[in-house]
């Protein structure tokens, strides 16, 4: 009982349709802005800036594998190579033809749409499991076709060194100044969706999840939606793979392997498909665990196992509470960490009394 | 092909259907059946299980192509459209087994049947702010309109899942209605219901058909309802168009009382 919902009238559409209709909810957001945008660059380490900087970028990717996956109900397992589309375009555009990052960015993204769409054509006239298959092969040939191209990857295992991005003739190369551009595109990216999903075409998107025979019948295009869904995720892989080149200074195939693909799954399943916030509760989840994994593993791995194996040891745990962690929320939480979210935020709506 | 500025204007069809058949492999599930329904009337199609009735309103709705003939929705033939194309020429349908958008609340399950009245494309929605607000808003105003026809204004922020059986009935209607359609089809709405939630039904299906003028044709098995709400009616049999006239001249036929009740032997 922090606040009360009621004597709120809303007297327009607008004021009912907008994201935050409660003060408390405007309050609240505006309390978690200050902290990212002020507190945390002021007062926290270069090091802990640096995992919010990866942290912002998989916020990008997740958004956009969640509207495919958790708003159009499309699987993808090709995410990962979509997003090294992003960065090689960035990077060649970088390199070769001295681009800004305000046109690198979206041209990343661009070029990504676009093999999206092209994988999207044949793949999306199939579902569920073909589907995931299809895009699995898609994930391979993509990455075997850059890794080939010497006109793209600059020859086989090669990696392009990319610059620092430059902002107002400032180049970000600080932890600070990488950590807020790179934010800025996670704020753009989380309201865009927002309002994908709160219009016409997100509601398509929605149509196509739950009924897709109903939603042909209401007039939505069910193939043309599920390439719009393809596209518009692909765009944020291709984004989000053009910023982390920027944050890596090199655009190098390893880092889009199959393994990140199943990362970006688990943080929208672990997270909680379908939603906005679950995709950044997964971001910052399926990121931070590698590092809490580490730390944990490095003050008291010694006591479990022999230091001879322990690196070993921590690389494998990894991978194994990973299985386990989706297995656990499949099992116990589907709707994942929003879901306690929500429970959590509903328990205290009413809180302390019992409804 | 017949002219198109001629037609329903004139008095003619909304809906005619000509010589239609459907095969599945070896069952002959529609066999050239041709009627046509006016405009602004009640039209119900009724027969016993398996007599073709669904498969029709299948083929109306583009579920189905036919294997034979034309349907000519106000002078247009289609037979050969996709589904989403025909919803925007302008019928709408409801499914026997509800087939609502279980996750939405009731509000945006009718902002989805208004889906082809809505004009904002990907980028208009990802901005929002500016056009497609406007239009959301515009369309929103519609949409209230419908629920408060209905008597769903309590539980327009309710899922539509979490509703009473005979509730989601009238939300499919509901998001039936919000597309404006010219042609309304709705397949058994009744079905199911008790008799408090059959009388609500037929009401809002006489007052749909009254107040906004909407050509309805409806499957039903209640016959009861069919005869007192419907101004022609059709009875299929075996694929088979047997009969078709007003409810008395269809209550008399000869034909209707032996599919219905079989003949002493």
């Amino acid at each position: 009982m922090f606040h009360r919902e009621s004597g709120y009238y809303k007297t327009t559409y607008k004021g009912d349709m907008a994201f935050y209709p409660l003060p408390v909810g405007r309050w609240s957001v505006a309390l978690v802005g200050f902290i990212f945008l002020v507190v945390i660059p002021l007062f926290l380490d270069p090091y802990y800036l640096s995992i919010l900087c990866l942290i912002s970028i998989a916020v990008v990717g997740a958004l956009g594998l969640n509207i495919l996956l958790g708003y159009t109900g499309q699987i993808s397992i090709g995410h990962a190579a979509f997003m090294s589309v992003g960065a090689y375009t960035a990077a060649n555009l970088i390199t070769k033809l001295d681009w800004p990052f305000w046109l690198a960015v979206p041209s990343g993204g661009i070029m990504a749409a676009a093999v999206g769409v092209l994988v999207g054509i044949p793949s999306l006239r199939i579902k569920g499991l073909y589907l995931a298959i299809a895009t699995l092969a898609a994930q391979f040939i993509i990455e075997w076709v850059i890794n080939h191209t010497p006109a793209i990857s600059g020859g086989v295992q090669a990696s392009i060194e990319v610059p620092r991005p430059v902002v107002f003739g400032e180049a970000m190369n600080t932890e600070i100044e990488l950590y807020y551009f790179l934010m800025a595109f996670a704020v753009i990216a989380i309201v865009a969706t927002m309002n994908l999903v709160r219009s016409r075409v997100g509601r398509a998107f929605i149509a196509i999840r739950d009924q897709d025979i109903a939603a042909e019948i209401i007039g939505i295009n069910v193939f043309r939606y599920k390439l719009y869904a393809f596209a518009i995720s692909s765009f944020y892989a291709g984004v989000a793979g053009v910023l982390y080149t920027y944050y890596l200074s090199i655009a190098n195939y390893e880092q889009f392997l199959i393994v990140v693909s199943i990362d970006y799954l688990a943080m929208v399943i672990i997270g909680g498909l379908g939603s906005v916030l679950g995709s950044v509760f997964g971001a910052i989840f399926i990121t931070l665990l590698p590092i809490v994994i580490r730390i944990f593993m490095d003050s008291f791995g010694a006591f479990f196992f022999d230091p001879v194996i322990l690196a070993q040891v921590t690389a494998q745990f990894r991978l194994i509470l990973f299985g386990a962690l989706i297995m656990f929320f499949l099992v116990v939480e589907p709707e994942g960490l929003n879901r306690l979210w929500l429970n959590i935020r509903n328990y205290f709506r009413i809180w302390p009394f019992s409804y | 092909m017949p002219d198109s500025t001629l037609g329903e204007a004139d008095g003619g069809p909304t809906l005619s259907v000509e010589g239609v058949s459907k095969n599945f492999g070896g069952v002959r599930a529609v066999a050239s059946v041709s009627t046509a329904v006016t405009k602004g009337e009640i039209f119900a199609i009724i027969g016993p299980n398996g007599a073709g009735k669904t498969t029709l309103l299948n083929m109306v709705s583009g579920f189905y192509k036919p294997d034979e003939g034309a349907i000519l929705f106000r002078d247009r033939d289609i037979g050969r459209l996709k589904p989403n194309e025909i919803a925007e020429l302008g019928i709408a349908r409801t499914f026997q087994n509800i087939a609502l958008f279980r996750g939405l609340t009731v509000l945006d399950n009718l902002m989805l049947g208004r889906h082809v009245r809505l004009k904002s494309g990907v980028f208009a929605s990802l901005l929002y702010w500016g056009p497609a607000q406007r239009e959301e808003i515009l369309h929103r105003r519609r949409c209230e309109e419908i629920i408060d026809f209905l008597k769903l204004s309590d539980l327009r922020k309710t899922p539509a899942g979490a509703l009473a059986y005979g509730l989601q009935k009238r939300v499919e209607l509901g998001r039936a209605l919000a597309s404006d359609p010219t042609l309304l089809l709705l397949d058994e709405p009744m079905a199911g219901m008790n008799q408090e939630e059959k009388e609500d039904m037929v009401r809002y299906v006489l007052d749909v058909s009254a107040e906004w003028g909407t050509t309805i044709v409806l499957i039903e098995h209640d016959m009861g309802v069919v005869m007192d709400i419907s101004d022609r009616v059709a009875v299929l049999d075996m694929g088979e168009k047997i009969a078709e006239g007003t409810p008395d001249q269809v209550r008399a036929d000869p034909k209707v009382i032996q599919a219905y009740l079989g003949t002493a032997h």
